[in-house]
């Protein structure tokens, strides 16, 4: 077997073995360089397996050689092909923002311990990308939930204990009724690969066992996914995590959960059983609308700008979830690629507010007045972040906005449609305010001469606001991918 | 050159112009002198355009195409090329103008107000040769946000208040309405291209096709229909150049001209004709227009009444498009042209009262004929182009209108027509008496100015000027609004 076999798992191995060496290492410089490094070369895998996928079908891949069902199967189809592309080029650009965010924000004797966290974060959530095996996806969520908590804690403001403590009772929570629901599916199938319990779910799908488990595991999902009512834990964990944490956990975390949603409901337990035999659909798309609607308002009152994104992306998580809930297969292409979209923009803007706090100390509205001729470049990608957010074309959040409303129409639910257009009409008004601020405001008399964010802060934004525009011209690679997976997962399911 | 050349540089000349007023902040005459020639030679080459166009193989320009099938495109069509055509033409008058009025007035920000022009001008030049509602529908949301550095241009809070007003109902309702409408189309026949009788097969039905037409012409907030008309009166807060380009002819044509465009091309004439939804329109529409008459009669505030005027006037577009029949698409398509010089003429007099008189009430008028002769005679000749009477265009546009109401058999129409044309007279010519005829009042204390400075009444002489010439002149702009509605 030659290097190139074992792509699907050095997307996980590279950071999960950098992450001790960090703390070996215990130096701030040396322990950066090797995350960089590592989560580049698990980008450089990303990208090989991805082509691997769309050239040659899926791959499957056997952990020490042991044959599924009784060894583990890394399994990568394009779905989860596509979404490791998304979390590991989030954590590759990322890295490159953290070196000055985090010297900044962290005192440096933690440092090498923040990156070693930071890490097993991004392993844990490339592994639930690849793993075919639902024990493993309990397994990698626990080690990124771990990781998150701690790199969550971290942050300047000492209301991060009590936010990183939210997340850790709610994560938890939900970490459990996974569990509960993989022994359930355990107990009627005797096993654990998800393509095994695919196939032998509707056999005993009939069982009140099948169904608790059921369940469990989407309340679970839903918690990590941050679905409303779930997401009670999300705003204070943005808000008061590190900024590089925050742009990292906001566009890749709630994202993976998404992919573990699609993964169970419409792979192992199948559209039919998922969408149409439980009422799923039904809720799946209340609860989407209900988040885009209340989070979005809540958004628009918010003055601390952290919190603000933060419950922006409660109601982004609401159209995926609305996507998947329309049960087409140009709302699951929707739902799918907004999880790339969304992780696009949103990085794009955490980072840029990072930016802002790296030089100003904090992010409130009263911070943007008169920002615009202050850091104008870091302004304009908030602005085009912004417009990529709400929707406006040529950005990549217009595609995947027309291809939710062109689901919500085949379907002929025109009032959902009109609230998806509300909810884009919130996000205008959320970014407005911004605007309105940084451009239309006058800079306080006190305030402190502010130079625009170093180099080092701005490529990293710059890179993400122009993939932002890129994808929204040119949607051959997100869109191409994003239907044809759910092509497959709508499929498979009948 | 070849189509697609001129169409790249038809949208990139305004936006060069944006970059080359920022460049040459530093010095005002040079930074204003990039706009006037910017704004000529992109009237050279719509015209080039025009000129060289083959109406039945217009060249494409593809910027680009983010969904398969639905492009970022420019393709000329006659009605965009004559909205195209005022809209660079009045650009570099209207900028001598500003040059005129933004000094005397002592303005702040003369740079952004300069680039953030350019800018719109560039996105009125996308809407105007749009080749399918999608690419429209970029560039006039563009427009929106362009012009808003000039509506709050001030500063002030009543400024940033307007401001507020102004984008929120034309965002809202273009992507709450618009934006609902043009997807749906999409999901029903897989085009937003604008095709030759509309793009609706017999499958859809008539319901549908009301639903979507209200959508379509309710979601053109920059149309100005009751009840989406507040932004242009809040907009009025902005400098009078802005007033009297943009939201005289600009932000506002461009909202008809969406209007008629998709009437025309999204359903077709023979469509509407048979709608249910095009009648109640129709009844919105005159209902629009006496109700801003009766209102504009009410102001005092010489601006407002021209907003209101404004808003009556394009009521006669959508009202000529809901028709139904070609006639009234050319008197809309007319309507577009005539209105723009009658109404530009209009806003730089009262521009020029305000900066050179200090005056903005139309109460306090009284004999500035005899100060200011050039500004008021100007002023006379808008009035009577705005009322529809000879020998100025308004005549022209309203007589295609009132035939294309008599071809349609629509009563209302023309009843609401020619009560309207009683009204327009009986809020302008009681200013054009006051001001040549009656003694000015005794307590004035601003009584010792002259005539406006001359780069102003440069460009209302010029203003007045077409809008006499288009009288005995329509032949031109009445070849493409005739070339919009013949079979291809």
């Amino acid at each position: 077997m030659t290097l190139i076999d074992h792509l699907p798992v050095l997307a996980v191995i590279v950071p999960l073995l950098a992450a001790p060496l960090c703390v070996l290492i215990d130096r701030a410089r040396p322990a950066w360089l090797i995350a960089l490094a590592a989560s580049w070369l698990s980008f450089g895998a990303a990208i090989l397996l991805l082509l691997q996928v769309t050239q040659s079908g899926t791959i499957s891949y056997h952990l020490g050689g042991w044959p599924p069902p009784w060894g583990i199967e890394y399994r990568i189809d394009l779905l989860s092909a596509y979404v490791l592309l998304i979390v590991t080029a989030i954590a590759a650009v990322v890295m490159v923002f953290a070196w000055h965010s985090v010297e900044s924000e962290i005192p440096s004797e933690r440092i090498a311990r923040f990156y070693a966290a930071l890490l097993l974060a991004f392993a844990g959530l490339a592994g639930i990308t690849t793993t075919g095996d639902a024990f493993n996806v309990f397994v990698f969520l626990e080690i990124s939930s771990l990781a998150s908590y701690a790199i969550i804690s971290m942050g300047r403001d000492r209301r991060a204990l009590n936010a990183a403590f939210q997340y850790l009772m709610m994560g938890t929570i939900g970490a459990t009724f996974i569990l509960i629901g993989i022994g359930f599916l355990y107990m009627m199938t005797g096993t654990l690969n998800m393509q095994d319990l695919a196939a032998l779910l509707p056999e005993v799908s009939d069982t009140r066992t099948v169904r608790a488990g059921f369940a469990f595991l989407t309340v679970g999902i839903g918690l990590k996914l941050a679905l409303f009512p779930l997401h009670l834990w999300l705003p204070n964990a943005y808000a008061y995590a590190p900024s590089t944490v925050t742009a990292f956990l906001a566009a890749t975390a709630t994202k993976v959960a998404v992919y573990a949603l699609l993964r169970v409901l419409l792979d192992v337990f199948g559209v039919e059983f998922s969408l149409q035999a439980m009422p799923l659909n039904l809720i799946l798309m209340v609860l989407g609308l209900v988040g885009i609607v209340s989070a979005s308002l809540v958004a628009v009152f918010q003055d601390d700008i952290k919190r603000m994104l933060a419950y922006s992306s409660v109601a982004q998580i609401g159209y995926m979830v609305l996507g998947i809930g329309l049960a087409n297969t140009t709302g699951v292409t929707a739902a799918i690629l907004h999880v790339f979209n969304h992780a696009l923009m949103k990085g794009a803007l955490f980072l840029a507010l990072g930016a802002i706090a790296y030089r100003l100390g904090t992010a409130t509205l009263r911070d943007f007045a008169g920002l615009g001729r202050r850091m104008p470049w870091t302004m304009a990608a908030i602005v085009i972040g912004g417009l990529s957010l709400i929707g406006v074309p040529p950005t990549a959040g217009f595609i995947s906005k027309w291809y939710l409303v062109l689901g919500t129409l085949e379907q002929g639910l025109w009032p959902v449609t009109l609230l998806v257009l509300f909810g884009s009409l919130l996000a205008l008004i959320y970014v407005w305010k911004l605007v309105e601020a940084a451009y239309f405001k006058p800079a306080p008399a006190n305030a402190p001469a502010v130079a625009e964010a170093p180099l080092s802060m701005l490529i990293p934004v710059w890179l993400l606001v122009g993939a932002n525009v890129y994808f929204g011209i040119h949607t051959d690679i997100s869109v191409g991918v994003a239907s044809q997976a759910a092509t497959q997962l709508m499929g498979a399911g009948g | 050159m070849s189509g697609t050349t001129l169409l790249s540089l038809i949208l990139a000349v305004p936006l060069l112009a944006a970059i080359g007023v920022v460049l040459t902040r530093a010095n005002p005459n040079l930074r204003e002198g990039v706009s006037i020639g910017a704004g000529v030679i992109l009237f050279a080459l719509v015209a080039t355009l025009t000129g060289n166009m083959d109406w039945h193989a217009p060249p494409t320009l593809v910027l680009a195409e983010p969904v398969p099938g639905l492009a970022l495109a420019l393709t000329p069509e006659p009605l965009g090329v004559l909205f195209a055509l005022i809209a660079s033409f009045l650009w570099p008058i209207t900028t001598i103008y500003a040059l005129g009025y933004m000094r005397a007035h002592h303005e702040q920000n003369q740079t952004r107000f300069y680039t953030a022009f350019a800018v719109s001008i560039g996105a009125t030049m996308g809407i105007a040769l749009a080749g399918n509602m999608f690419t429209l529908f970029v560039f006039y949301e563009i427009l929106s946000v362009a012009t808003y550095p000039l509506v709050t241009h001030a500063g002030t809070d009543k400024a940033k208040q307007a401001g507020r007003i102004y984008l929120g109902l034309l965002m809202s309702t273009s992507i709450g309405f618009m934006l609902f409408a043009m997807i749906w189309t999409w999901q029903l026949t897989g085009t937003l291209d604008f095709t030759h009788g509309g793009v609706f097969g017999e499958e859809v039905s008539e319901g549908v096709l009301s639903i979507l037409l209200l959508l379509y012409v309710l979601g053109t907030g920059k149309a100005a229909l009751m009840p989406f008309h507040r932004w242009l009166p809040a907009a009025m807060v902005a400098p009078t150049p802005v007033s009297a380009l943009l939201h005289a002819v600009a932000v506002v044509k461009a909202g008809v001209f969406t209007v008629l465009k998709v009437s025309v091309y999204i359903f077709g004439t023979d469509t509407i004709a048979r709608i249910a939804a095009a009648d109640w329109l129709l009844v919105l529409a005159g209902f629009t227009i006496l109700m801003a008459s009766l209102i504009a009669l009410r102001k005092d505030n010489l601006k407002a009444r021209l907003a209101y005027s404004t808003i009556s006037q394009l009521s006669y577009i959508v009202l000529g498009a809901m028709l139904g029949v070609a006639a009234g698409a050319i008197g809309g398509g007319m309507h577009i042209a005539m209105h723009a010089f009658g109404k530009i003429t209009l806003f730089f007099c009262a521009g020029a009262i305000m900066v050179t008189a200090h005056k903005t009430k139309v109460s306090e008028l009284n004999g500035i004929g005899r100060r200011m002769p050039w500004t008021m005679g100007a002023f006379a000749i808008g009035s009577i182009s705005m009322i529809g009477a000879p020998p100025a265009a308004g005549f022209i546009s309203k007589w295609y209108l009132l035939m294309g109401a008599l071809d349609a058999q629509q009563l209302f129409a023309i009843a609401v027509i020619v009560i309207s044309t009683v009204l327009n007279a009986a809020y302008f010519m009681p200013i054009v008496y006051a001001a040549f005829f009656k003694a000015p009042d005794d307590s004035d204390t601003h009584a010792d100015h002259g005539e406006a400075v001359l780069p102003i009444r440069l460009a209302l002489i010029a203003t007045a000027t077409l809008a006499v010439l288009v009288f005995f002149f329509p032949g031109a702009p009445l070849a493409l609004v005739q070339q919009m509605v013949a079979s291809p």
